[in-house]
């Protein structure tokens, strides 16, 4: 088995309005010199051995992402049954 | 005309959505759940309100996947009237069946108000009982309903006239403050207010029925040139 994480995060080109206010939340509390907070999702897949990075890539542009207004990566790491 | 109101998982808007065509407008209507795969003998397809699979992963996302959503685009690729309200209106998006995405309202806040919009587009088959540019009230009531595209996008929808309301004070910060699209065709249309919400005096206004009545006019004129 593989485990896949995908991030996602709003594009560059978009407001993230709970980025923003986070960022104000920490000026808030003092932590000054936060130049952008930007909040995204993590999602966690666990695959057979047989996932390319293709069909990985497929799965994100069909349904985990909507490309419109979000960005991706992911990584893949090995898992090792004990 | 006989309109099919689809029932998801989820959906809140439904029983509005029923009401204001079987009482206020005097037209036929079924609930059609989301596991039907037909849609025959329907005239027009209303997608309502709510939180559809409980807005899981993005709105809209899910609902996308039911069984119903097959023939809602057959339907649509046929010219057949669709309308989606506020997560009919995501759902619409995410299908694919309208460009762009609604997301987070600027202000995070969950708005549920009566706005005021203006109607940028009175030739389509929704609005044309609309007066051009008249201003028209409507609830809202989302936190997921500001409208983005990128530039060509939205050049296109101005290019084909594709934008059917606008807000006249913009409360979720909306992309060129839009508030409803159609499609290129001009058979589906997407909006985040809810005009099935304002019917009667008694709820508080009936600036919303003009929209179906456009569409019983325009059944209406269908069927005589057809026959």
């Amino acid at each position: 088995m593989k485990k896949v994480i995908v991030s996602i995060a709003l594009r560059e080109s978009i407001l993230d309005p709970q980025g923003v206010a986070v960022k104000g939340g920490l000026a808030q509390l003092g932590f000054t010199g936060v130049e952008e907070v930007r909040i995204g999702k993590r999602i966690e897949l666990l695959v057979s051995d047989e996932t390319t990075d293709t069909m990985i890539h497929d799965m994100c542009q069909k349904l985990l992402v909507n490309t419109v207004m979000e960005d991706y990566r992911f990584e893949v790491e090995e898992v090792t049954t004990a | 005309m006989k309109f099919a109101v689809i029932v998801f998982p989820g959906s809140n808007c439904d029983l509005d959505m029923y009401h204001a065509v079987k009482d206020a407008l005097g037209e036929e209507a079924d609930y059609v759940f989301h596991t039907e795969t037909s849609l025959e003998g329907y005239d027009g397809v209303l997608l309502p309100g709510g939180f559809s699979y409980g807005d899981y992963l993005r709105c809209g996302a899910i609902a996308q996947f039911s069984p119903i959503m097959e023939e809602v685009k057959r339907f649509a690729a046929e010219g057949k009237t669709v309308l989606g309200v506020c997560n009919g209106f995501q759902i619409l998006v995410e299908a694919g069946l309208l460009p762009g995405v609604l997301h987070r309202n600027t202000g995070l806040k969950f708005m549920c108000r009566t706005v005021e919009l203006k109607v940028e587009n009175s030739k389509t088959r929704f609005t044309s009982d609309y007066a051009p540019g008249e201003t028209i009230s409507i609830p809202i009531a989302h936190g997921e309903g500001n409208y983005y595209c990128d530039d060509a996008t939205y050049a296109m929808l101005q290019t084909n006239q594709q934008i059917a309301f606008t807000y006249v004070d913009n409360p979720n910060g909306s992309r060129g403050d839009i508030a409803g699209i159609t499609n290129k065709a001009g058979n589906v249309l997407g909006m985040m207010p809810h005009p099935e919400r304002a019917v009667e005096m008694l709820t508080g206004g009936t600036d919303g029925l003009k929209l179906f009545t456009s569409l019983v006019k325009q059944g209406a004129h269908h069927v005589k040139t057809t026959v």
